[in-house]
C-alpha cells in the first residue's frame, strides 16, 4: 500500500474562485472545519478575469427592476431550458449576496446618491450589473480572499492558529474523489504541484467549484486552469452532467495578434455604447434580430442610440442581444466575406465616447489593446470575434442544496454546476451565480458533514489514485511515447474545428472518433523529469479530464437535433419546442460517455404567469403550454 | 507572418542551485515572452517550471525577471527586444526558488495575514452603505492590484536584505493598509485599531524611503509611492504632530458616513 499523508476535515472545497471561496466562507461560518484546495496560488483564480459586473436587481439605477424581471431575463436568455428553481433562487438572492460583499470591504462604483452603480448588459432589461470599472471579477475575488483571511485572523485570535478552521492548500490538484464502501464521499486524493507529494484529505463533504472547460478549445478566453477537472471528477465519482452541449462562445474576443487570440473583450464595451460594424461600415446586428426578440430591440440606429439616454421610451440596440445571437451574427458576417482584416468584425467605441470617458469606464480594455495589440481604442476600432468563454453544462445538482445527483456528500457550485443558465448564460449572471450557489453549497455541505454522515477512506482507492497519477512517468509498454502538449493541441484543434460555434452531424461524429483515438494515445503519454513542479506531468494528468468533457460536449451536441442558445446546428437551424423539456445527461460508461434523456420538471405555474402566453408559445412544447394554462 | 529564431537564456535549477541554460527558439509575430516559454515547453524542455494562469495581465501569476527587470512574462512583448538580443529570464530574486522560474511566494501570504481586515461600521446593514464615487476612487486605485508581487520583489528594502523581511510588509501590503485607511466606511478607529500607527510600528513603513522602484515595475500602473505610501507617511506624521489635522480628518470621515 502506498504511504500517503492524510488530514481530516469536515468540508473540502475544490477550487478557490468565487464559488469555492464563497462556499468555504459559508461552511466555516456554519461551524465546519473547511479546507480549500486550489491548483493555483490563492487569489489567482479565473474569477479575476470577469470584467463586466454582477447581475442583481437592486434597483439602484432603474427603480422598476425586481427579481421577477431578472428571472424573466435569465429564462429568456437560456431559451427556457434553465433549471427554473435555480433561476428563481438566483434572481431572489443575488442582491443580498452583493450587499454582503460591501460589508467585507468591496468598493463598487457608485451612483450619484452613493449607492452601488449598475450598468446595462446584453439580455438584461434594466441596468443591473454592479461593477468596478471593467475589473469586477478581481474585486469580487479579492473581497472573498480578504474575507477568508479575515476569518483566519479571527481564528488566530481565538486559537493561536490561522488555519484551525479554514485552510487553503494552494497549488494542490485533486485527481480523484474518494468514496466509502456505501458510495458516500469520504475525501479527495491530490498532489502538491511544488513537491509532487501526494495528500489525502478526508471529509464527508466535498464541494466542486472548479470552473469550466475552455482549455479543451483552441480559441478561448479561459485561463490555464480551465481543464474541466470538476466535471471529470464528478463523472468519475458517478455523478451525471447535464446540458453539456451548451458552450458559450463570447462574441467579442481579440483576434489579433495570434498570441492573444481569444482574450476577452468585455461586453461592457457594448453596454456602454460600443457598436459592431462589418467591413462595409454597416451596423449589421440590425439584420440579425431573431423572431423571439423582435419586439424588444430597436429597429433603427437612431432608436438604439436614443435608448442609452432614454431607456423607457426606446428599445435597446441589437448589439445587446444575448451572447449566442451576437456570436452567430459575427460568425455569419465573417463567413460572408464582410469581416475585418484578421478575420473578425469591428467593435468601435472611439466614435461613440470621448477618449477620457473610455479610459475611465474601460480602463483594462484600453490597457489590454494598447499593450498587446498596439491599438488605441480611443482612436480606432477593435477587431473582435467569437471565443470559447463559458460552459452552461455541468454537474447535475439539486436547486436548493447544490447536492449532486447520486453521490451523497458531493456538491457543486459555480460554472462546474449545470442547469442554472439553461442553453445560454447572460453576462453578469455568472458572478451572481457563484455567490448565490457558492453560499448554498457551503451551507449544505457543512450541514451534511456535521450531521455525522460519511465513512472512511478505502485504501485500495488511494493506491489506485496514486498509480494513476504516477503512470505518465512509467514506460509506455512498447508503444511510442506520446507528448502531452501534442495531444492537448490536437484535442483543442478538434473541438474548435468540429464541435465549435456552428455544428454539423458529420463533423461531430468525426470529433468523437478523434477523441477516442486521442484517449487511446493518452494511455501512452510519457513525461520527462521528476515530480517537482513539472508542467508536462500536470498537463498529462489534466488530459484525462479534458478528453472526458470533450466527449461529453460532442456526444450531447450530436444528439440534440435543434439549435438553441449555445448549441447551433447547421443541419437543424431552428429551435424545436419539442426539445424544450428534454435534458441530456452524460454518465461515465466504461472509458467513455453514455447519454440519458431525462424530462425536465414542469415550470411552476406562478413563474409561468410572469410571461405573456404569446411569448411562452415560442418556447414551450404544446403539452407544456396546456399544462401551464390549466394550472 | 514573419518568424525568426530568438536566443533565450533561462535559469534552470532548484533550491540546491542551478544555472542559466541557452535555448534557440522560434518566435512569431505579436508574441510575448510567455508564448516563447510555452513553445520551449512544448518542443524542447517539457518540464520547464513556470507559473501562469490568464495570459492576459489580469492574474499576476507569471512574474519573473527579464534581463534583470521584474516583469510579467505575459505582458512583455517580444517586439520590445532586438531580434539578435539574448533574452535572459530568471526567477524573482527576492523570493526563494522552488524550481526554474517558480519561486516560493509564501512571504507575501504571511504578510497579508498580518494586516487586519476591513472593519464594517456598526449599525450600517447590508444594502445601507452609502459612499461617494470620489471618496472610493482612492482606495479603488489600490484595489486594481493583481498581486503579482513584482513590487515586493524589486523593493530594495528586502531585495537583498533578507533580514528586513520580518519587520517590513513591503509596498503591496503597506498599500493595503493605505487602502483600508482611506476606505470611507472602515471603522477600525472605532474598534480601537489605529491603522496609521500600525503601519509605522508593525508593518515597517519607516523603512520605505520613497525611491519609487515599486511604482516603476507595477504592471497596473498604480501610483504606489505617490498615492499610497507618501500619503500614509503624511497621515502618520499628522497623527504624531498635529492633533488639529487629526480632528479635522475624523470629522470629515464621520460626515461621509451617512446612513440612508
Amino acid at each position: 500500500m502506498t504511504h500517503v499523508e492524510r488530514e481530516q476535515w469536515d468540508v473540502i472545497v475544490v477550487g478557490a474562485g468565487g464559488a469555492g471561496l464563497r462556499a468555504a466562507i459559508e461552511a466555516r461560518r456554519a461551524g465546519a472545519r473547511t479546507a480549500v484546495v486550489c491548483k493555483s496560488l490563492f487569489g489567482k483564480a479565473h474569477t479575476v478575469m470577469a470584467e463586466g459586473g454582477i447581475a442583481a436587481s437592486m434597483a439602484n439605477v432603474h427603480p422598476q427592476d425586481d427579481w421577477k424581471t431578472h428571472f424573466r431575463d435569465t429564462m429568456r436568455g437560456g431559451k427556457f431550458l434553465n433549471q427554473w428553481r435555480m433561476a428563481e433562487l438566483h434572481a431572489q438572492e443575488a442582491p443580498e449576496r452583493v450587499w454582503e460583499l460591501e460589508t467585507w470591504g468591496a468598493l463598487f462604483d457608485r451612483t450619484p446618491d452613493g449607492r452601488i452603480s449598475q450598468r446595462n448588459f446584453g439580455g438584461h432589461e434594466y441596468p443591473r450589473l454592479a461593477h468596478v470599472g471593467d475589473r469586477t471579477g478581481l474585486e469580487l475575488l479579492r473581497t472573498l480572499q480578504q474575507r477568508s483571511v479575515g476569518l483566519q485572523q479571527e481564528d488566530h485570535r481565538e486559537t493561536g492558529d490561522h488555519e484551525a478552521r479554514l485552510k487553503v492548500f494552494q497549488e494542490f490538484t485533486v485527481t480523484r474523489i474518494l468514496k466509502d464502501g456505501d458510495g458516500r464521499v469520504s475525501g479527495v486524493f491530490c498532489y502538491e504541484r511544488e513537491s509532487g507529494r501526494f495528500l489525502v484529505l478526508e471529509a464527508p463533504s466535498v464541494v466542486l467549484a472548479t470552473g469550466g472547460i475552455g482549455k479543451s478549445f483552441k480559441v478561448t478566453s479561459n485561463s490555464w486552469e480551465y481543464t474541466g477537472d470538476g466535471h471529470a471528477l464528478a463523472l468519475l465519482a458517478g455523478a451525471p452532467l447535464v446540458h453539456m452541449e451548451f458552450v458559450q462562445f463570447h462574441p467579442t474576443g481579440m483576434v489579433w495578434p495570434p498570441s492573444v487570440k481569444g482574450i476577452l473583450v468585455t461586453e461592457s464595451v457594448r453596454g456602454d455604447g460600443g457598436v459592431l460594424r462589418n467591413s462595409e461600415g454597416r451596423r449589421f446586428m440590425f439584420d440579425y434580430v431573431p423572431d423571439v426578440f423582435k419586439e424588444k430591440y430597436a429597429e433603427t440606429e437612431e432608436e438604439g442610440d436614443r435608448w442609452y439616454e432614454d431607456p423607457d421610451h426606446n428599445r435597446r440596440p441589437p448589439e445587446l442581444l444575448p451572447r449566442d445571437e451576437v456570436a452567430r451574427a459575427i460568425n455569419s458576417e465573417v463567413k460572408a466575406g464582410r469581416g475585418s482584416p484578421h478575420g473578425g468584425v469591428f467593435l468601435d467605441v472611439s466614435t461613440r465616447m470621448p477618449a477620457e470617458t473610455i479610459k475611465r469606464r474601460l480602463p483594462s480594455m484600453y490597457h489590454q489593446f494598447k499593450e498587446l495589440a498596439d491599438v488605441d481604442i480611443t482612436a480606432e476600432a477593435m477587431e473582435v470575434g467569437p471565443t470559447c468563454h463559458y460552459v452552461m453544462g455541468g454537474v447535475a445538482v439539486d436547486s436548493e442544496t447544490a447536492a449532486t445527483v447520486g453521490v451523497p456528500g458531493l456538491f457543486a457550485a459555480g460554472e462546474v454546476a449545470g442547469g442554472m443558465h439553461g442553453s445560454n448564460r447572460l453576462g453578469g449572471n455568472s458572478l451572481s451565480d457563484l455567490l448565490v450557489f457558492g453560499r448554498r453549497a457551503g451551507l449544505h455541505a457543512a450541514q451534511y458533514a456535521l450531521s455525522g454522515a460519511g465513512g472512511g477512506v478505502v485504501a485500495a482507492q488511494v493506491d489506485a489514485a496514486a498509480a494513476e497519477a504516477l503512470a505518465p512517468f512509467g514506460s509506455p509498454d512498447g508503444h511510442a511515447p506520446e507528448n502531452p502538449y501534442t495531444l492537448h493541441q490536437e484535442l483543442q484543434q478538434t473541438m474548435n474545428d468540429l464541435v465549435g460555434i456552428i455544428r454539423r452531424e458529420g463533423e461531430m461524429a468525426e470529433a468523437l472518433e478523434r477523441i477516442a483515438a486521442l484517449r487511446a494515445r493518452a494511455r501512452h503519454v510519457s513525461v520527462e523529469g521528476h515530480r517537482q513542479f513539472n508542467p508536462g506531468w500536470h498537463l498529462a494528468l489534466d488530459l484525462r479530464n479534458m478528453l472526458l468533457v470533450g466527449e461529453c460536449v460532442a456526444r450531447a451536441a450530436l444528439e440534440r437535433t435543434e439549435s438553441r442558445g449555445g448549441h447551433t446546428r447547421e443541419d437543424y437551424p431552428a429551435m424545436d419546442r419539442s426539445w424544450r423539456p428534454v435534458n441530456l445527461r452524460c454518465h461515465l460508461d466504461g472509458d467513455g460517455i453514455a447519454l440519458e434523456r431525462t424530462r425536465t420538471e414542469p415550470v411552476r405555474p406562478d413563474l409561468l404567469a410572469l410571461f405573456e402566453r404569446e411569448e411562452l408559445a415560442k418556447y414551450l412544447a404544446e403539452d407544456e403550454l396546456e399544462g401551464g394554462r390549466g394550472a | 507572418m514573419s518568424t525568426y529564431d530568438a536566443r533565450f537564456r533561462v535559469w534552470r535549477g532548484d533550491a540546491g542551485g542551478g544555472e542559466l541554460t541557452d535555448y534557440t527558439v522560434e518566435v512569431h509575430d505579436g508574441e510575448v515572452v510567455l508564448d516563447v516559454l510555452h513553445r520551449l515547453q512544448a518542443t524542447q524542455t517539457p518540464d520547464l517550471a513556470v507559473r501562469w494562469n490568464c495570459k492576459a495581465g489580469k492574474c499576476g501569476s507569471c512574474s519573473a525577471e527579464i534581463n534583470g527587470r521584474p516583469r510579467l512574462l505575459c505582458m512583455t512583448r517580444m517586439s520590445v527586444f532586438a531580434r539578435d538580443e539574448v533574452i535572459t529570464v530568471t526567477p524573482m530574486r527576492a523570493f526563494p526558488v522552488v524550481r526554474d522560474l517558480v519561486t516560493d511566494a509564501s512571504f507575501n501570504y504571511a504578510k497579508a495575514r498580518e494586516i487586519p481586515a476591513f472593519v464594517p461600521p456598526a449599525g450600517v446593514g447590508p444594502g445601507e452603505y452609502r459612499m461617494r464615487q470620489e471618496d472610493v476612487e482612492r482606495s479603488q486605485e489600490f484595489r486594481k492590484c493583481i498581486e503579482c508581487f513584482l513590487c515586493q520583489d524589486t523593493c530594495h528594502v528586502v531585495r537583498d536584505h533578507e533580514e528586513n523581511k520580518e519587520a517590513f510588509a513591503g509596498p503591496r501590503f503597506l498599500m493595503r493598509v493605505a487602502e483600508l485607511d482611506m476606505h470611507p466606511l472602515d471603522a477600525a478607529e472605532e474598534a480601537g485599531l489605529d491603522r496609521r500607527r500600525t503601519a509605522q510600528e508593525e508593518h515597517g513603513l519607516g523603512y520605505c524611503n520613497i525611491t519609487k522602484c515599486c511604482t516603476e515595475v507595477c504592471p497596473e500602473s498604480i501610483h504606489i509611492t505617490d498615492n499610497a505610501l507618501i500619503p500614509l507617511k503624511e497621515r502618520v506624521v499628522d497623527r504624531k504632530y498635529d492633533p488639529l489635522v487629526w480632528l479635522g480628518n475624523t470629522i470629515g470621515r464621520r460626515r461621509n458616513r451617512r446612513a440612508p
